[in-house]
């Protein structure tokens, strides 16, 4: 890929609010963006066989903590978030630290982490007289709902503006990660974990700082879209249907690539969003069998995912030729 | 404490069937919860719809569940048999996304139930739920005669040796494929006989399947996989610990200690709770 081609993009990406603001095509942009960079996230650490289904537990602390500051604290999101941030990666590191010391890896650590994002999303519906359980919960609007004190805005222009910027945060993360030492370690540590022990690697730390990174990161999606929606329920950021769902994008996209679960996020929402508009209410539960169709089917035959497998083809040519 | 109990012979028998399959072919049928959803809306199509008499409608549905798990595993785990165990489970939630949605756009959202109330029986002033103890009874009785399939059978023995050595036994002149089948096909039939039961208790509704989906696998694996007894021991501690901690919290408590409890015995024992020191 050329090197002026990803700021070309950004650019134009950038514009397109000044130039074009249709609400709603806008309100879909955000929404993608801001799942693109949820389910970035979840590939940071995805990427290297750690497959987390805890992360709907991630995204819900992130969301729900910053929302009960608000209302309850007073706390302004610009603590809150953070704040919610920090009890995500407090959590990710109290569940991660014991899975990794004592080697509990592939399905047993998805379901340990399975287990994780059922503790939140039970939490959530039994403190129903605080969090109004899986009713949903709303922060309260500050000044109209358009407050830099309260990081609401009503105008979808900055809110675009704020999700692309926390988006392309994202990849910039997920190409340091593809750029550092971390990632030789914890591809060795995917192969074989006693010969990376044995070459040296600290096993339970590599896995440790990515598994922390992923939750922060994570949480603050999951934060970020409580703010822009202004309305979160167990079963939108928390909980197992979620943590799948992020599964589910990324393995479309492609693990593998930085931009795949930006395309998978794409593929899914328009996927959903089309047929939603094209149903009506007639379409409830037909994006998911779509989506479960082409999951298996992905699985079987493209595990790479689109962007994955394209790039693939495009190399291709070239190994036969040398 | 009686309702706890209870409630793990229904939790037993839900994990009898996934106990089979993951312990065998080493594979998660994150799905797994969704057959039993399907089998139960067989039962109310067959039973409510058809009137069909019970007894015939419970045989369908177990042999149809077992059909679905032949099919499940011929389309979907066969050709990826030799993947990443990942993308085995990844696959099987599609399975999952798939038959949840299928259940919504084909029979809505509504609960259903059969309409059919067993009697609560008053024992020495406590009362007991007619169909939690029929649930009972039949995990114990299925578990009975799938230990005696497996140990007293020549197929029963070759599950159980490719359980141990997946690479040995081809070479010893086992069929691995059919083996594979016939126990998929098992597992299927014995979700089919979970969902009869748990029809009788419960309202069947597209979504049913999350709500005892993942106690399902947790209780596989606490209790180590492919060992029945430990995931009948295990079954009842969940159920001891969800139904103490339902009587004096929220019934949601119960199961953030549940979960809680899963979560710090993977550390303490990852092996399972009846694993032997080897």
């Amino acid at each position: 890929m050329t090197a002026y081609l990803p700021w070309v993009g950004g650019a134009v990406l950038l514009a397109l609010p000044f130039v074009y603001r249709q609400p709603y095509p806008l309100h879909i942009l955000i929404i993608i963006l801001i799942w693109s960079f949820a389910y970035t996230s979840w590939s940071v650490m995805g990427r290297f066989g750690l497959v987390s289904l805890g992360h709907g537990g991630f995204m819900g602390v992130g969301a729900y903590v910053t929302a009960l500051a608000w209302n309850y604290g007073h706390v302004s999101p610009w603590l809150g978030v953070p704040l919610a941030v920090v009890a995500s990666a407090a959590l990710a590191a109290l569940v991660a630290y014991p899975c990794f010391r004592f080697r509990i890896t592939g399905h047993y650590f998805a379901l340990v982490t399975l287990a994780l994002s059922g503790i939140v999303l039970q939490v959530i519906t039994a403190t129903r007289d605080y969090t109004g359980g899986s009713l949903g919960y709303t922060p309260e609007r500050y000044q109209g709902g358009s407050s830099l004190w309260a990081f609401q805005f009503s105008d979808k222009t900055t809110w675009y503006l704020i999700a692309l910027a926390v988006w392309a945060v994202g990849l910039y993360v997920w190409n340091r990660v593809d750029r550092s030492m971390l990632r030789y370690a914890l591809e060795a540590i995917s192969e074989d974990e006693d010969a990376a022990a044995a070459t040296g690697v600290h096993v339970t730390a590599e896995k440790l700082k990515i598994t922390v990174l992923s939750a922060t990161m994570t949480a603050l999606a999951g934060a970020l879209y409580c703010q822009y929606q202004m309305f979160i329920s167990p079963d939108t950021v928390s909980g197992i249907a979620v943590s799948l769902q992020m599964v589910f994008a990324v393995v479309v996209g492609g693990i593998y690539v930085s931009l795949g679960p930006t395309i998978g996020a794409v593929i899914t929402i328009l996927l959903a969003e089309i047929l939603r508009i094209g149903f009506g209410t007639r379409a409830v539960g037909w994006d998911n069998l779509v989506y479960g169709v082409l999951l298996v089917l992905f699985i079987i035959f493209l595990p790479k995912g689109i962007v994955g497998s394209l790039r693939e083809l495009r190399r291709r040519p070239r190994w036969t030729s040398s | 404490m009686i309702n706890g109990l209870l409630l793990g012979g229904v939790l037993a028998l839900l994990s009898l069937g996934l106990n089979l399959v993951f312990g065998v072919i080493d594979v998660v049928w994150i799905c797994y919860a969704e057959l039993i959803m399907l089998g139960m809306y067989a039962m109310y199509f067959l039973y409510t719809i058809y009137h069909a008499p019970i007894v015939l409608a419970a045989a369908v549905c177990i042999v149809g569940v077992g059909l679905l798990g032949l099919v499940l595993h011929t389309l979907v785990i066969a050709p990826l048999l030799g993947a990443a165990p990942i993308n085995q489970l990844l696959a099987t939630g599609g399975v999952l996304f798939f038959l949840q949605s299928a259940a919504t756009v084909l029979f809505g959202i509504e609960f259903k139930n059969l309409g059919l109330r067993l009697p609560v029986l008053k024992v020495a002033g406590m009362f007991v739920s007619y169909s939690r103890l029929l649930a009972f009874g039949a995990a114990l009785i299925a578990m009975v005669l799938v230990y005696l399939l497996l140990t007293r059978t020549y197929t029963g023995t070759a599950i159980r040796a490719i359980a141990q050595d997946r690479q040995i036994m081809p070479l010893m002149g086992v069929d691995t494929r059919r083996i594979y089948l016939i126990t998929s096909g098992l597992g299927g039939a014995l979700a089919g006989l979970a969902a009869c039961l748990l029809v009788l208790q419960y309202d069947v509704h597209p979504f049913v399947g999350l709500t005892f989906g993942p106690i399902t696998f947790l209780i596989c694996v606490l209790g180590s996989l492919g060992n029945f007894g430990g995931g009948f021991v295990a079954a009842f501690v969940f159920a001891e610990i969800i139904s103490v901690g339902g009587l004096y919290l929220d019934l949601e408590w119960g199961y953030v200690f549940a979960f809680a409890f899963f979560i710090v015995m993977m550390f303490v024992r990852p092996e399972g709770l009846m694993a032997r020191r080897s």
